[in-house]
């Protein structure tokens, strides 16, 4: 067979971050096949030595803008195992709920605005307003939903301030939870039209096996803190994070690699989906049986499904926390006292791209000695270079053409919702 | 769509990010209610993040992020080049940002720590305006949408944009917010420039001041206030070097 084929992505577009794909086939056999993370590292390990434990999940927001609550939550939780910190529990659900306006929000922007272009032939879902004005209204509203109930209870969405060690800091106004949930309810049609919508997408049918690690729930799909689980039977406490990922650094790349029992690993909606199946919502699991998407999956391109089930599985959530939460006194405890002690903690949250850890050692006044943050993006990178190879061997047939590949190629690389900034940190 | 019958300008906008968490990016995004009309009302160029179409013939370029790798200076000045205006974004853009805590240390101590015997190509944080010539600043860490709103308004009216030149508290107290400071909290809200409406004071968080010094302030006075309170050197040093804005004042 005499098929050559030529992919060159500099700075692949729609996803976060700065990466970039080569793909080089010649005579049907790949010669080269490559996801290189090319963004700038800002070194925030380094700059959260000496912080103080108040400052450095402010800090670490700001590793990335989409879940900078995510990133809170994993710091303030490592904060508080450092310091045998016990939070309300009132705070916990609190937490959650922002976790899941999050979840909500990131889903939403990344499914209709990043992910759906693809499956309809744009370039942008800008062409969409005046072409599709009802679908941009969907994401909108999904995601501003989401937003606004990142506002009501962490104090604002990119870059949360509520947020603390020791608890959160108020009680959020409970009026306009009601409001959101009422609103939520209402969208419910929304999420039906957008199941309608993605049934017309043609998913590319591909997989590469591969080991996912996710949280691993007890009596519910788990979101923040507790034990680590891979589909290949692999289970560790929080704190042994350290050996779920085997970070090391590549020459090529200023993102580190990562990996556990096989050549790389994944996380994400997927891995979530893969290892907690049973734990979701019978609203969710109605979803993804329409989509045929079963434990263990190991088609890529179905993170995109996985998201959407998500999606589903958090509205009713939210909608059901909120019932709860209107119903609490006004002088329900949300802060625990901290005093600030020298130890070491881990923190474990999924985040919509998913797992992330921070671990921070702190010296006996509350000030980090030494920190470390493991981004889910930084884990699938190399799982993501791994399927460019056998994504290019798979489709490298008759008919296939460098612009065909190339879409295939990042679009692969958009399913994992990549965080690249993030993931450099 | 006219108003006050003068037909606006859509400007033809260039979105770019350098080093950053792309937050501010994703603010433009946000503010759903007036998401299409605000989509509407500009014409996107080219805006990596969100689209893959990248046009060159943009008039205005948005910058987010700041200088920290020598192949970004050459990238800056290509837009500074076919930008008529350029505007930075964000506390990254005009200040460096809490990226900017990074040229505290040593570059190849940093790049030990974080790569071990593979550093990176790194270098010391720059602010936009530190590298090419700014013609507009909007800071915040993010910015807020409802402001960049308005900005783009302006632009498209070409009538002048006048940030506030009072401090936060004033915004703080318009929202009728219980002060940071009677509850023992720091808080900049005092020297740190509004038009963000004070959204961390009533999240229960003293200002961090992300979008540097108010026009208007006093900052001896702030400092006698916040000492008298027991709030250390160290601790209103470290507050005021956060995002960069106010450089030199501490
Ligand atoms: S100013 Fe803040 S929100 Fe904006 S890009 Fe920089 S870190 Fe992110
Ligand atoms: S909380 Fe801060 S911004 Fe608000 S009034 Fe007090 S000092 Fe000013
Ligand atoms: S209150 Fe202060 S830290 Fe918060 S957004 Fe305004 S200027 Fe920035």
């Amino acid at each position: 067979m005499k098929l050559d084929l030529n992919v060159n992505v500099h700075h692949l577009t729609r996803v976060e971050g700065h990466g970039n794909i080569r793909v080089k086939v010649e005579g049907g056999e790949v010669k080269h096949a490559s996801w290189d993370v090319v963004e700038t590292p800002r070194y925030f390990e380094v700059m959260l030595k000496g912080k103080h434990y108040t400052t450095a999940g402010i800090l670490t927001a700001r590793i990335c803008g989409i879940c900078s609550i995510g990133h809170c939550l994993a710091s303030i939780r490592a904060s508080e195992d450092a310091m045998g910190v016990k939070i309300p529990d009132a705070a916990v659900k609190l937490r959650l709920l922002a976790k899941h306006g999050e979840t909500l929000a990131s889903h939403a922007l990344h499914l209709f605005f990043l992910a759906a272009p693809d499956f309809v032939g744009l370039t942008s879902a800008i062409p969409l307003i005046d072409a599709n004005p009802a679908v941009v209204g969907i994401a909108a509203n999904l995601k501003g939903l989401g937003n606004r109930l990142c506002d009501a209870v962490a104090g604002r969405t990119t870059h949360p301030v509520s947020l603390q060690v020791g608890g959160v800091a108020q009680l959020p106004d409970r009026e306009v939870l009601r409001k959101i949930a009422a609103d939520l309810l209402a969208s419910v049609p929304q999420l039906t039209a957008t199941v309608e919508l993605f049934k017309t997408f043609a998913i590319p049918d591909f997989k590469r096996e591969t080991e996912f690690v996710a949280l691993k729930g007890v009596d519910s799909y788990p979101w923040i803190g507790g034990d680590l689980a891979s589909t290949d039977g692999v289970v560790k406490p929080e704190r042994e994070y350290l050996a779920m990922t085997n970070e090391w650094v590549d020459d090529n790349n200023t993102t580190k690699w990562a990996k556990l029992s096989r050549e790389s690993l994944a996380v994400g909606s997927l891995a979530r989906v893969n290892v907690n199946y049973n734990l979701l919502r019978p609203e969710a699991k109605e979803i993804a049986k329409i989509f045929g998407l079963a434990p263990v999956n190991h088609n890529p391109y179905m993170n995109n499904v996985a998201q959407l089930v998500e999606t589903v599985h958090v509205v009713y959530e939210i909608v059901d926390m909120i019932k709860e939460i209107v119903e609490w006194s006004d002088d329900v405890p949300v802060m625990a006292k901290v005093t600030p002690k020298a130890g070491r903690g881990v923190g474990a949250v999924e985040v919509p791209r998913g797992i992330l850890y921070h671990c921070y050692e702190y010296d006996k006044d509350g000030r980090v000695v030494r920190a470390d943050c493991i981004i889910p993006t930084t884990q699938n990178n190399l799982n993501i270079h791994h399927d460019m190879g056998a994504l290019a061997k798979h489709f490298a047939k008759e008919g296939m053409t460098d612009d065909k590949l190339e879409l295939l190629c990042s679009m692969l690389v958009r399913a994992y919702d990549p965080c690249i900034s993030c993931s450099v940190h | 769509m006219k108003y006050l019958r003068l037909e606006p300008k859509r400007p033809r906008i260039g979105v770019f990010d350098f080093t950053s968490c792309e937050g501010c990016e994703l603010q433009l995004a946000n503010h759903e209610e007036t998401l299409v009309p605000f989509l509407k009302a500009i014409e996107v160029v080219n805006f990596r993040e969100v689209s893959s179409y990248k046009g060159e013939d943009y008039d205005i370029a948005l910058i987010e992020g700041c200088i920290s790798r020598d192949d970004e200076v050459g990238r800056i000045e290509k837009i500074r080049a076919q930008a008529k205006v350029l505007v930075a974004i964000g506390s990254c853009a005009c200040f460096g940002g809490v990226n900017r805590l990074k040229n505290a240390y040593n570059l190849d101590e940093a790049n030990k720590e974080v790569y071990g015997d593979k550093p990176k190509s790194t270098a010391k944080v720059r602010a936009i305006k530190e590298v090419v010539k700014v013609d507009l600043e909007i800071p915040g860490c993010p910015i807020n949408k409802l402001e960049v709103e308005r900005i783009v308004q302006c632009l498209a009216f070409e009538v002048p944009f006048n940030f506030p030149v009072y401090p936060v508290c004033v915004e703080c107290k318009q929202r009728f917010t219980t002060c940071m400071m009677e509850k023992g909290q720091l808080c900049l809200g005092s020297i740190a420039q509004a038009g963000c409406n004070a959204p961390c004071p009533a999240g229960g968080l003293g200002c961090w001041g992300c979008r540097g010094p108010a026009p208007d302030h006093n900052f001896e006075e702030f400092m006698t206030l916040a000492k008298q309170r027991g709030f250390s050197e160290k601790e209103i040093s470290e507050r005021l070097g956060f995002f960069g804005g106010f450089e030199g004042r501490r």
